[in-house]
């Protein structure tokens, strides 16, 4: 019986790390060759780690949400024969009666020198690192000491108190689910009981408490882990590096709309209905061929733009997870009908968390809507290192006077962002005014 | 007709309805208890005090017989005998000494008793026939009706009780030990009577339609009685149905899992498959109160549907458990003289008198795991216990369960000679709302059992001393 180490795969794109997002195997479980171990996840893909060998699991080289260097341990697993992992110490003995049932994360406990510590994603991998992962009850335990607020139960969790200080609650007329516990692991104490009763008193100084208006004292840690983190680095670096400046214009979409219903009429049973999303899509292919540098990706450290033939598109969309921007490469080369049915199919990938890394990345503008939340203007942040983005409002149906007479249009709203050290206001302009043509001259669309 | 007013009127002098009686007396609530037995309900009469008794005096019996033989201990005996109806007396006699007891705390409280049936005329309104001789039944009104009837024991439908067929009562108060006696139901009930009758001489056959016996518990805390099942030579058939006497009516038939039909000889067979909430008979379908399966639905203050009409114990379906109808007796009392409760116990401890005993305290691991809990559990043996030892009883262990995030005790078991006792530290801990550190910190007394109590939530916390 020999131990074989599997590795952090090189992911590719001069990626150095990855986070673990998932374990679809425990201590003690055997697996088979080309078994998915478990799921990490790149800049915003997620990719699944397979099983090189058949053999029993004998310990996880990380817990799920721990960022892990590519080329560190993933896991071990005991594989007949001699195994690629030499070492003078024995294997640290797995106690299988309670690591089978145990938590990742005490399950690393049991190899703290193998272990790397959460947080800890830049310090040398290779070399055994000394601080081993907390199990996580210490963590919560620091946690609830170092907080001076009361931890508040999960949804769910029962209020513990001892007899004693439940009939003081009820005495006093007192829910204790609404009443936060210091004690350990989240006892009420008489203390908590007064507390509580003294603050209903203040803010409510006659009668009972009215939950209506109740002060509220719960705070619940949300840990910005996976996805999150990455959409918060995203929006940070481009917001931090890019002097954003925003040009809002409105769009007459009557005739684009009259044209949309027509085509949907006529074709949308065989290819399927369309959305106001194509046309505009078809509109920013023609617009940037007139403005390259709006279809750019700026690298200031380089001090270069790379101006782009093929215009890939990302599209801004909300998944369980998070905003996610599927790619729709080479848009130039669609007709409406395939642009449709292609953000349909990214939009699905993205929303099931299938979307590889390809379809995630790569794109040289960016299409954001918020449909029907849309609202009048918005201030869409720019999809680093890309230098400009469009964003969709709201379409409405507003009074315009068009000749001399009032008459009611179907009127939109574009919302534009633009890299300002890149992009001068006036191409920047004259980008938009391009788009609204195309858009309220819907013809235009297709003779060129 | 002359109609007596109260302002509390309680149906039932059970362990529920007298616990409501004399704490509403207390706070000064005017009560009447309406009660056609002997007070003390099922509990006192023909439950839980007669069946100890006579499991002491089995073992007893059984350790004197044990001494015929060669004793470790180096004890002698030329002979051990049993004098059945004299032990049924001194049973008897401790049942009298505590009804007696619960009819004089009802009097010193000064709660009025009323001997008799109670029959619902309404919401408020009861008619109590007190002798069959008197046409004129008494009429009581109270402005809250409490409702205590408890439980009935559960009869087989093909094999109706009497003649060889018996019941928990019957057989709690023995003439004879039948020779050959098949109990059908291998749950508490069944078991502790059919360990009493084993130990008193009697070839004791179990027959359960589960596939284990105790089917409410795990295998882990069920193994050990099993254990002593066959060691005390008690037959244990699982996964069987009893189809009903044979013909002569001297045996029992008995299909078995793999459908083949079989016969129990039997002097007696005792039906032990539960008991049902009382419902039927005393005019409680008048009120067309809302149900929740054959129990009495009520809320967490044991109101029912109709306002003012109030449940507990039995009555109100499982856990059928007396301290539990006593909490809430003693909780509805408090509610009606104007105090806020809630019936929120953390735990309510179950306890099956069988050898060795089993006790259960809030969740097993697979309860913990089903509610999504992420949980430790941990146990330790009796086997590693100096006084379990002295005792001769070093079969069982304790065992608990912890959430793996903050180590509060969810759970207790445990299994061997005496561990009904630990159920109080059990449900102490768990109201407490105590962690495995408050336990594994808090000095126990050696040498006593309970020291594997501690030693169960070291062990959960990875330091156990002594295993």
């Amino acid at each position: 019986m020999g131990i074989h180490v599997i590795k952090m795969p090189d992911i590719g794109e001069g990626i150095a790390e990855v986070e673990l997002v998932a374990w679809h195997v425990q201590v003690g479980d055997m697996v088979g060759e080309d078994q998915i171990l478990a799921d990490v996840m790149t800049d915003k893909a997620t990719v699944e780690i397979p099983s090189s060998v058949a053999g029993k699991v004998l310990s996880l080289g990380g817990a799920v949400g721990q960022v892990m260097a590519v080329g560190s341990e993933v896991i071990r697993i005991e594989v007949e024969g001699a195994g690629n992992y030499k070492s003078e110490l024995p294997p640290a003995p797995v106690n299988s009666a309670q690591a089978a049932t145990n938590s990742v994360a005490s399950v690393v406990a049991v190899e703290p020198a193998k272990a790397v510590a959460i947080g800890a994603a830049s310090a040398p991998i290779s070399a055994p690192a000394p601080a081993p992962v907390q199990p996580a009850l210490q963590a919560t335990a620091a946690r609830t000491t170092k907080a001076p607020v009361a931890l508040v139960r999960a949804p769910g969790d029962k209020p513990i108190a001892s007899p004693a200080v439940r009939r003081q609650a009820w005495d006093l007329g007192i829910e204790l689910q609404f009443v936060p516990g210091t004690g350990t692991a989240g006892r009420i104490t008489h203390e908590d009981v007064q507390a509580y009763a003294a603050r209903a008193s203040q803010s409510q100084a006659a009668g009972a408490v009215d939950q209506r208006y109740a002060q509220r004292l719960d705070e619940q840690t949300v840990p910005v882990i996976g996805l999150r983190r990455k959409i918060a680095q995203k929006m940070q670096e481009a917001k931090r590096r890019i002097p954003h400046f925003t040009y809002v214009e409105e769009v007459d979409m009557t005739e684009l709309e009259a044209l949309r219903a027509q085509l949907n009429a006529r074709h949308g049973k065989a290819r399927g209905r369309l959305t106001v999303l194509p046309f505009l899509v078809r509109a920013v292919v023609l617009a940037v061929r007139e403005h390259p540098q709006i279809n750019a990706r700026y690298d200031d450290e380089a001090a270069v733009t790379t101006r782009f033939g093929a215009v890939h598109l990302g599209i801004a969309t909300q998944t369980e997870g998070g905003l996610m921007v599927p790619v729709v490469r080479h848009a130039e080369t669609m007709d409406l009908w395939a642009t449709a049915a292609e953000v349909l199919r990214l939009a699905e990938a993205a929303r099931s968390g299938k979307a590889t890394r390809d379809e995630l990345s790569g794109s040289t503008i960016t299409i954001t809507s918020l449909g029907a939340l849309g609202g009048i203007v918005t201030t869409p942040v720019i999809n680093h290192p890309e230098v400009a983005i469009v964003g969709i409002n709201r379409m409405v149906e507003r009074p315009m006077i068009r000749n001399g007479a009032v008459v009611a249009r179907q009127m939109m709203n574009l919302s534009s962002s633009f890299d300002h050290r890149v992009v001068d206001g006036l191409h920047a302009a004259e980008f938009v005014q391009r788009i609204r043509g195309y858009l309220e001259s819907p013809a235009t669309l297709f003779v060129e | 007709m002359d109609i007596q007013h109260t302002t509390l009127l309680i149906i039932g002098g059970g362990p529920g309805g007298y616990v409501a009686a004399i704490r509403a007396a207390q706070l000064g609530i005017a009560t009447t208890l309406v009660e056609g037995e002997t007070l003390g309900g099922t509990c006192l009469n023909i439950g839980c005090i007669p069946s100890k008794a006579l499991i002491h005096a089995a073992d007893a019996y059984h350790q004197a017989h044990h001494f015929m033989g060669d004793s470790t201990l180096g004890i002698h005996v030329e002979s051990a005998r049993i004098d059945i109806a004299q032990t049924v007396r001194w049973k008897d006699g401790i049942v009298a000494r505590l009804t007696g007891g619960v009819g004089a705390l009802l009097k010193k409280h000064g709660v009025k008793v009323v001997r008799g049936w109670a029959h619902i005329v309404d919401g408020k309104t009861v008619d109590v026939t007190l002798d069959k001789s008197v046409a004129q039944p008494m009429r009581i009104q109270g402005e809250h009706l409490l409702l205590a009837t408890g439980s009935l024991e559960l009869g087989l439908p093909g094999m109706p009780f009497g003649g060889r067929v018996i019941s928990s009562t019957r057989a709690l108060s023995p003439d004879s030990i039948p020779k050959k006696l098949v109990v059908v139901g291998g749950g508490y009930i069944g078991l502790e009577l059919g360990l009493v009758y084993r130990k008193l001489g009697a070839d004791v056959t179990v027959v359960e339609a589960r596939s284990s016996i105790l089917p409410l518990y795990d295998e882990e805390l069920t193994k050990p009685v099993a254990t002593s099942l066959r060691k005390l030579g008690v037959q244990v058939h699982l996964g069987s149905k009893v189809q009903g006497l044979n013909v002569a009516g001297d045996a029992v038939r008995v299909l078995d899992g793999a459908g083949r039909e079989s016969e129990l000889a039997a002097d007696q067979v005792l039906v032990a498959i539960g008991r049902v909430p009382h419902t039927h008979g005393w005019g409680l379908e008048k009120l067309m109160l809302a149900m929740q399966g054959r129990a009495l639905k009520v809320d967490d203050q044991c109101r029912t549907s109709m306002h003012n009409v109030w449940a507990i114990g039995d009555l109100t379906g499982e856990p059928m458990l007396a301290h539990r109808a006593m909490a809430q007796g003693e909780m509805v009392a408090e509610i009606i003289s104007g105090k806020r409760r809630h019936f929120a116990p953390a735990a309510i401890a179950a306890v099956c008198f069988t050898d060795p005993e089993v006790v259960v305290v809030g969740q097993t691991p697979a309860d913990a795991a089903k509610a999504g809990l992420d949980c430790i559990s941990a146990h330790f043996p009796f086997a590693a216990n100096g006084r379990a030892m002295t005792l001769e009883a070093a079969d069982g262990f304790v065992r608990v369960v912890a959430r793996r995030d903050n180590h509060r005790i969810v759970g207790w078991q445990a299994v061997g000679a005496g561990v009904s006792e630990l159920s109080t530290a059990f449900s102490h801990s768990i109201e407490m709302g105590a962690c495995l550190e408050d336990v594994a910190g808090t000095i126990h007394a050696h040498p006593t059992l309970g020291e594997a109590v501690q030693e169960a939530a070291l062990r959960a916390l990875g330091h156990a001393l002594h295993v």
